[in-house]
């Protein structure tokens, strides 16, 4: 990412005391002028896709063709992930804080000559409120943003990611700098215990006690001790970790020197999926920087404590986020999980006492030291303290980024923050914790969303996928689809997961033909026990949760497929017919010409038919028609 | 191996000490110089590193993103996220099978396209997404990805052409 | 204290520090299947046969005996309901995807699976892949000819590069280690020129 201003405010220089954080950070304020327009791109992964820099570059040009008043400098900054991920490319105004979506290149001469040198607002590219059909002007007034609560997304969307001035003027490294300057490492244990923070990973182990029982292997073993960053975020559907690392990589970097400082480590590793290059480049421009900074390395902050880290980029691999898998996988081998029952905080990376947090916990830890366990412990709900980021994504209005207490309702986040199924239709079933979660029908809409309520319910909170599926999706395809994905990522290595997860989608396959008895769903049901009871890890061992949560509450859709052989969403491609409405068809002809097998037949501008017996059922006809003259019976 | 390839895989060698756990670095960097993995560069390797044959074969045919035979001209992914998959990305799957007539994972026998598939790339709001020569197209079509073939298809025609005049 | 006492099925037990539950069942007498175990090599708990029930007043889970290590006082169960359900499975799975292995039919029969419900991809595969004759290799032989190559559902054994590697001195240990017979049929895939020299000087 690039930044269209000048140097950085601030020429490195190394912090010698915790206390020289803060001066630096007055510096840095002072030196920048509050009302000096800006315009913020959004950068993040959907924005980048959408076609973002080429808006920044626009701006640029836009910029330099009106000549604006040079005292001014208006600069054009990229950002990470603003969240709204579905209405990129996203475009934000300083000082004013409008918010324009879906920003084309052909825009930027509008926004600089209205919004940038008069301060006006450009209404058609603004958000409009769903029920008046008014245009909402800031972040403040858009419900998805107001309705949430973004702490550990704070400063995402906000800063230049690759400018660690811009974030040490948001706060970072102040958590940090507390601890060093008063804090022994048994007091910020202590911190993170009280805060009651869980593993954002999956699991929801509280981190608290991780790091306490690392402690107790340390004293029974001795150091070196490691802490380690899982960056390998593979959940389909989650992309909430690669937002953190590309957005605010300072706010994990914190968390993690943080953990050093406490468990005495002096070696760290990120490992980060290599789908994430971004993540990867941000992570190290940020570890450079603080390194220049004083921040990272030998004698941190002047204070005398000691550590680096290093990145390891993943090659490809899902099981590599277990954490076994993981450390084998860094000591250069292929990510097998171990098989041990010893626990990593004992037996780890190299054998040695290990602590291992993903990417969103060790992010929060920042905020715990920076503004006390006890507020932390505040937030959320009791078992489930603070925040979860959840990545929104699926057959809901505003796909995107979205961070709420814990124990917010299913339904606030899915329908108020996410603007509910296009169409105004009920969501169909909620999908979270990715493979090795559930799927939660409408009526649990009011679930509270923490880790034990969701368990309770039979899915998982997981890294915070949650998938919004409609009536045109079919859970028995959903089912097969996760399995078939750990299939390819299992590790290979125990029987259960390697021959059963096959053995469970061939029944699936059978279903999504109209094959198979009520038997058949009760043989997948003990098959599905039996992978949860007898697989090595915890990929094989949660791989059967998406099939056992639907066949128990969508059990009617199983029947139907095999009892009556019909797949009421219409995704089974052996049990759906594709037709054309002689009434809505005007012989256009485009379907037939896209056809690949050429199965649709008629005469210009007179209704055409399909060859059911020929037909691929691809879909692309239907998608071709322009007057929705096709569909499925 | 030519002799300049040689010394640039020994290059890369020593960019990292020579143990074991720097493995995976090592075969990553060969694969982003080379697009993929060759006996030779992985023997070196091995040889540099102390790590037994049979050891970097397993490593590089477990992780994904190895590659063990040259990919083609153009890589065309389709991400298969959940997000991707309940809007129709398998379709895209089969489609691209059908016109470049090959499975997904392979190269076609003119060396033209590799066709492969990724589990979630994060950008879920413009689903479903393929990924050509690096570049995302958001929302994707049966009807866009012939689009986009085609003019794939005549950029190549055309350089061959001015190749050929050359 | 250098002996734990616990209890298989209901049955006292001791066990000298350091073993598993497996060693300890082995000890007294009691059987638990197992195919991917063997005492010369670490065990790596692929089969998942061995797998045992721990239990505590409600409190229930299942473990796998080669590599959970025997602890004072723990109760450990054979053959409930959830052991016998694994097991189940396993075997069914096992006959469908390594038909051909005689070893394992007569395991399965002896706990009582002699049918499977799933279809069989290849009636002449006897391996199961796992991963003995790999390890036997690089852990007794030293020698590292062996490899498991590729992951998930595409698991398999071979040598590098899936061709004949002169690292293999045709030692034969992998033969006769593997638990299914299927390493006297892909003996040859691993085993190279130079092997084939040796092993014609060594006859």
């Amino acid at each position: 990412m690039r930044k269209e201003s000048a140097a950085p405010a601030m020429a490195p220089f190394r912090l010698n005391a915790p206390g020289d954080l803060e001066t630096l950070r007055n510096k840095i304020i002072e030196s920048r002028d509050p009302n000096r327009p800006e315009i913020v791109v959004c950068h993040g992964n959907g924005c980048l896709a959408s076609g973002a820099p080429k808006v920044a570059e626009a701006f640029k040009a836009a910029l330099a063709e009106t000549g604006i008043n040079a005292k001014l400098m208006p600069g054009v900054k990229t950002t990470g992930c603003q969240g709204l991920c579905s209405k990129g490319p996203l475009v934000q105004i300083r000082p004013q804080g409008y918010f324009y979506e879906r920003v084309q290149p052909k825009d930027a001469l509008e926004i600089v000559e209205k919004s940038v040198m008069a301060g006006e607002p450009v209404e058609r590219l603004m958000h409009k409120d769903p029920e008046t059909g008014k245009p909402l002007y800031t972040e403040e007034e858009i419900p998805f943003y107001s309705l949430q609560e973004r702490l550990v997304l704070r400063r995402i969307g906000k800063i230049d990611p690759t400018d660690i001035s811009d974030a040490i003027a948001e706060g970072a490294y102040a958590g940090l700098a507390k601890a060093l300057h008063s804090m022994t490492p048994e007091e910020v244990v202590r911190e993170v215990e009280k805060s009651g923070l869980r593993g954002r990973g999956g699991a929801g182990f509280p981190t608290g006690r991780k790091w306490r029982s690392a402690l107790s292997a340390i004293e029974k073993k001795g150091r070196p001790v490691y802490v380690v960053v899982n960056g390998d975020e593979g959940d389909p559907g989650a992309f909430m970790d690669g937002a953190i690392m590309e957005g605010d990589p300072h706010s994990v970097l914190e968390g993690l020197i943080l953990g050093a400082y406490a468990l005495g480590a002096e070696q760290g590793y990120l490992y980060v999926r290599a789908e994430y290059p971004v993540a990867i480049r941000h992570l190290e421009m940020a570890m450079a920087q603080a390194r220049e900074y004083g921040l990272l390395g030998e004698n941190i902050l002047g204070t005398g404590f000691k550590f680096d880290a290093r990145i390891n980029r993943g090659a490809g691999a899902f099981v590599c986020g277990e954490s076994t898998a993981l450390f084998t996988s860094i000591e250069g081998k292929p990510g097998n999980p171990r098989p041990k029952y010893v626990r990593s905080v004992e037996e780890g990376l190299w054998g040695r006492p290990t602590v291992l947090n993903n990417v969103e916990t060790w992010a929060n830890i920042p905020l715990v030291l920076g503004r006390g366990g006890q507020w932390y412990a505040s937030l959320g709900v009791p078992h489930s303290t603070g925040t979860k980021v959840f990545c929104l994504v699926g057959k809901v209005d505003n796909v995107g980024l979205v961070e709420v207490p814990m124990g917010t309702p299913m339904d606030r986040i899915v329908t108020d923050i996410g603007g509910g199924v296009s169409g105004g239709k009920p969501f169909k079933a909620v999908q979270t914790g990715g493979p090795s979660g559930g799927c939660l029908p409408y009526s649990l809409k009011d679930t509270p969303v923490d880790f034990d309520s969701l368990t309770k319910a039979g899915s998982m909170m997981g890294s915070g996928a949650m998938i919004v599926m409609d009536e045109h999706d079919c859970v028995v395809d959903l089912g097969r689809y996760f399995l078939k994905f750990l299939e390819e990522e299992s590790c290979g290595k125990c029987l259960p997961c390697r021959l059963g997860l096959t053995r469970m989608r061939e029944i699936l396959d059978g279903f999504s033909r109209g094959e198979g008895s009520e038997a058949d769903i009760a043989d997948l049901t003990s098959l599905a026990e039996a992978l949860k009871d007898g697989a090595l890890c915890a990929l094989g061992g949660s791989a059967p949760n998406p099939v056992l949560t639907t066949i128990r509450y969508f059990r009617d859709e199983y029947l139907a497929h095999v009892s009556d052989h019909k797949c009421p969403a219409g995704v089974c491609k052996h049990l759906i017919v594709y037709a054309i409405d002689p009434e809505k068809c005007t012989g256009c002809g485009a379907c037939a010409k896209n056809c690949p097998v050429e199965c649709v037949t008629g005469e210009k501008k007179e209704p055409h038919v399909i060859d059911a017996a020929a037909c691929l059922r691809c879909g692309i006809c239907k998608e071709t028609c322009k007057f929705d003259a096709i569909f499925i019976e | 191996m030519s002799v300049c390839a040689t010394a640039e895989i020994e290059d890369i060698i020593d960019r990292y000490p020579g143990r074991p756990e720097y493995l995976i670095f090592l075969l990553q960097d060969i694969q982003s110089s080379f697009g993929y993995i060759s006996q030779e560069s992985m023997r070196r390797v091995c040889d540099r590193t102390g790590v037994p044959l049979t050891r970097a074969y397993s490593v590089a045919t477990f992780y994904q993103s190895f590659r063990l035979d040259p990919k083609g001209e153009h890589e065309i992914k389709v991400c298969l996220g959940t997000a991707c998959h309940l809007k129709g990305g398998q379709r895209l799957v089969e489609d691209l099978e059908r016109r470049l007539g090959v499975a997904a994972g392979e190269t076609s026998g003119d060396m033209r396209f590799t066709l492969d598939t990724v589990n979630c790339l994060g950008a879920c709001a413009i689903s479903p997404v393929v990924v050509m020569d690096e570049e995302y197209y958001p929302n994707m079509t049966a009807r866009k990805l012939e689009k986009q073939l085609k003019a794939l298809n005549a950029a190549d025609a055309a350089q061959a052409k001015e190749a050929g005049n050359a | 204290m250098n002996e734990i006492t616990f209890t298989i099925n209901d049955q006292a037990v001791k066990a000298r520090r350091g073993w598993t539950v497996l060693e300890t069942a082995r000890e007294c007498g009691i059987h638990i299947p197992t195919l991917c175990h063997h005492p010369a090599v670490t065990p790596s708990g692929a089969c998942r046969l061995c797998m045992v029930e721990l239990r505590d007043g409600d409190w229930a889970k299942l473990v796998a005996s080669c590599i959970y290590p025997a602890a004072e006082g723990i109760h450990v169960y054979t053959d409930t309901a959830r052991v016998k359900n694994v097991r189940n499975w396993i075997f069914q799975m096992l006959l469908a995807a390594a038909p051909a292995s005689r070893e394992i039919a007569e395991l399965a029969a002896r706990h009582g699976v002699t049918g499977t419900r799933f279809a069989a991809k290849d009636p002449d595969e006897m391996c199961m892949v796992c991963g003995l004759c790999q390890r036997v290799c690089e852990e007794v032989v030293g020698l590292s000819a062996i490899a498991v190559v590729d992951r998930g559902v595409h698991k398999r054994v071979g040598a590098p590069f899936m061709q004949p590697t002169d690292v293999c001195v045709a030692c034969g240990c992998c033969v006769n280690i593997c638990p299914t017979g299927a390493m006297r049929k892909l003996f040859d895939s691993v085993r190279g020129e130079t092997a084939t020299k040796l092993t014609q000087l060594a006859v």
